[in-house]
């Protein structure tokens, strides 16, 4: 009984417990010693360069000397709107939505099924499954997908086994779609795409499927809601903010990818490569920031449409 | 739809506006065809189990039910956490199938049917709200999915939040609102859809100790206007003896005992709930035995035992037994005396409280009336 009442000796003196007195009595200095890294570098280095980016959009290219001029101008963003210039931002944002509804209905009953009916083995099965692809270098999926989709690739040598031969021919004759070969054509542009970015759809819509209770599912059934009902009325509003998240994702992604165009598909232009091409070898550093801007209103507009139809309401 | 107010009589649930709608739940009709005059008879069963098994994998959560809950009756299911009453009320509510048996709501197998059309509904532990809903959606999300008009749910939302108390919160989200008043919304959403069985799984857990006691009464009190059968899961004893007309006691999966609150108490069945419901001695056969005439283990709650300082002041015929005292637990209304006998059996005694209290070591005589001793079955 008595030794449990003397005292224990209290742990020796030292500068880091000093030190921790002062954190603990003074909590806002430990926040401010904290978030100063980090708050430098998104400030400074991040948002800094954006502003400095923009800034670079408001001079302009001498097209006799290319030099630039340093006189702030408009002239370099109405030069965003030649018809030539104007193709390439509606090509790109049509290929990125085009991806990423896509995306949403192929990863949707993917994290559906492992979330709601996959057990804990299929469900590790299923993580390895989406996540092997990013674990290898993205220029090899690219190219291989080349040797899949290209004339004499994988796929047109199954179809034509296959006696189907007149199928690919048909798809690649349609009008916009379509072109000399699949590895020449939209199509192929978006089917590596679609394949390169799914991973981003399907995490982001599992983890927001994971949130959801199963109480909730329960509820429903319990209130006389069919699954079908219970599946529109409940699961699909809480898992929309993943939906929106992937989204996000995949359509940026899309939005700023320049190799996947260059090595798969027809000579068409995006974004990312415009940007690549008039900072790099034509030296028109103004026009590639106009370009870059691009895609930032972009999503700024889309996620304040997103916010506005409700799609975070359930975060 | 006019269920407030009214000493509805358990015909109500099958009222014109409900019948209207076309509900795809069992068939109403067999009551609300019957003359009044079957009012006075309440023995129709509600929920009625035959033989109910579940397992999951090499564990039996339920074994062998047998179990008739009558209609209008507040029942309560009783046990430890583990003891099968939540399974119970699963299978009831369609969550869940049984490996085994039977189960009939209303006279109609309930086994093998989806939650969605069953004429129980079910308010939960968590609550279950919709978050991405207001409460005045969540109420009306039943009403909605049958297919009535925006007027008529709403209208009938309103009633049912009137029902319990939360006019004016049709607008609110429910992360806006207090444990307390979830758990209301969570009552009016099952209870707008006028289900002729209520079932609850620990509705008052989650509510701290003042907020229960008074929700323990409103409910009470709501049952009764309603005329429903209620049928709610705890593991709180005190909460099922105030509020049930019947307890049912659970343990590791089988269910020891159904009776009335004073019924279980006052004569447990087994050692198991004796224990469990209220807290009781139990002498060991050796003890009990001389004393019952026949060889058995016997309850005996604390506050049947009178604590005296001599086996004389003992009423005539009463029993009494020598003892120490060990330690004294103030708690207010009363106060628990610990005992023990010269063969070491640590007795615990409740009394009023009066008087000095006694102090621990002193010796002390513990009577009690022979009817006070309990035999219990062998478990």
């Amino acid at each position: 009984m008595s030794a449990w009442s003397a005292p224990l000796a209290p742990p020796p003196e030292s500068w880091h417990r000093r030190l921790t007195d002062v954190f603990v009595a003074h909590p806002a200095l430990l926040l401010l010693l904290l978030l100063t890294p980090p708050m430098l570098w998104l400030g400074v280095v991040y948002l800094g360069s954006l502003f400095a980016l923009l800034a670079q959009s408001f001079f302009s290219l001498d097209d006799f000397s290319g030099v630039i001029d340093r006189t702030p101008t408009l002239a370099t963003w109405a030069s965003l709107l030649a018809p030539a210039n104007l193709d390439i931002v509606l090509r790109t944002v049509l290929m990125a939505t085009a991806v990423t509804i896509a995306a949403a209905l192929i990863a949707f009953p993917i994290a559906h099924y492992a979330t709601f009916h996959a057990g804990p083995r299929l469900k590790a099965l299923f993580y390895v499954g989406v996540m092997l692809p990013l674990w290898s270098s993205y220029l090899v999926r690219v190219y291989s997908w080349k040797l899949i989709l290209a004339k004499e690739g994988i796929l047109g040598w199954l179809f034509h086994a296959a006696g189907l031969g007149f199928v690919l021919d048909g798809v690649l004759n349609l009008p916009v779609i379509g072109g000399p070969s699949l590895s020449a054509s939209y199509l192929g542009t978006f089917l590596v795409f679609l394949y390169v970015w799914l991973p981003f759809m399907v995490l982001p819509i599992q983890a927001a499927l994971e949130r959801v209770p199963a109480s909730l599912i329960e509820a429903s059934a319990d209130l006389g809601a069919h699954p079908r009902t219970t599946f529109r009325t409940v699961i699909l509003p809480l898992a929309l903010p993943g939906v929106v998240a992937g989204s996000i994702f995949t359509f940026s992604l899309t939005l700023g990818d320049f190799i996947i165009p260059q090595i798969v598909g027809g000579s068409q232009l995006y974004l990312g490569q415009a940007v690549y091409m008039h900072q790099g070898t034509a030296g028109n550093i103004p026009l590639a920031a106009a370009f870059s801007v691009v895609p930032v209103v972009i999503m700024a507009v889309y996620l304040a449409i997103a916010k506005r139809l409700g799609a975070f309401d359930a975060l | 739809m006019g269920v407030a107010g009214r000493p509805a009589p358990p015909r109500s649930v099958g009222n014109p506006s409900t019948m209207s709608m076309e509900l795809p739940v069992l068939s109403l009709s067999p009551l609300a065809a019957s003359p009044p005059a079957a009012q006075a008879e309440r023995l129709a069963v509600a929920v009625r189990l035959n033989g109910v098994t579940r397992r999951f994998g090499p564990i039996t959560a339920l074994d062998g039910i047998d179990l008739d809950i009558e209609e209008g009756e507040f029942f309560a299911m009783l046990g430890p956490s583990g003891s099968g009453k939540t399974t119970c009320l699963r299978l009831i509510a369609g969550f869940d199938q049984p490996t085994s048996g039977h189960i009939e709501i209303f006279g109609e197998t309930a086994e093998g049917l989806p939650p969605y059309r069953r004429a129980v509904n079910t308010v939960f532990q968590d609550y279950a709200l919709f978050p991405h809903m207001s409460v005045g959606e969540n109420v009306a999300y039943g009403l909605k999915v049958r297919g009535l008009g925006r007027p008529d749910r709403e209208r009938a939302a309103r009633e049912a939040l009137a029902l319990v108390r939360l006019e004016g919160y049709e607008l609110r989200r429910p992360s806006q609102l207090s444990g307390g008043q979830r758990q209301r919304v969570a009552l009016a959403r099952a209870l707008v859809l006028h289900p002729r069985v209520l079932l609850l799984d620990e509705p008052l857990g989650a509510l701290d100790l003042k907020l229960r006691e008074e929700m323990q009464v409103e409910l009470k009190a709501l049952q009764r206007r309603l005329g429903l059968t209620f049928v709610f899961v705890t593991h709180d004893q005190g909460e099922a003896l105030s509020m049930a007309d019947r307890v049912a006691v659970f343990a590791e999966g089988r269910l020891l005992q159904v009776g009335a609150p004073e019924e279980v108490y006052e004569r447990p069945r087994t050692r198991f709930v004796a224990d469990f419901v209220g807290s009781s001695n139990i002498l060991p056969a050796d003890m009990a035995g001389p004393l019952l005439g026949e060889r058995r283990e016997a309850s005996l709650r604390p506050e049947r035992i009178k604590l005296i300082a001599d086996a004389a002041e003992a009423p005539a015929g009463w029993h009494v037994i020598e003892a120490k005292v060990i330690d004294v637990l103030y708690q207010g209304a009363s106060r628990r005396v610990m005992a023990a006998t010269e063969t070491g059996l640590e007795l615990a005694v409740s009394d009023a409280g009066h008087g000095p209290r006694p102090t621990p070591g002193s010796r002390c005589v513990l009577a009690f009336a022979p009817a006070a001793l309990h035999p219990l079955e062998a478990a």
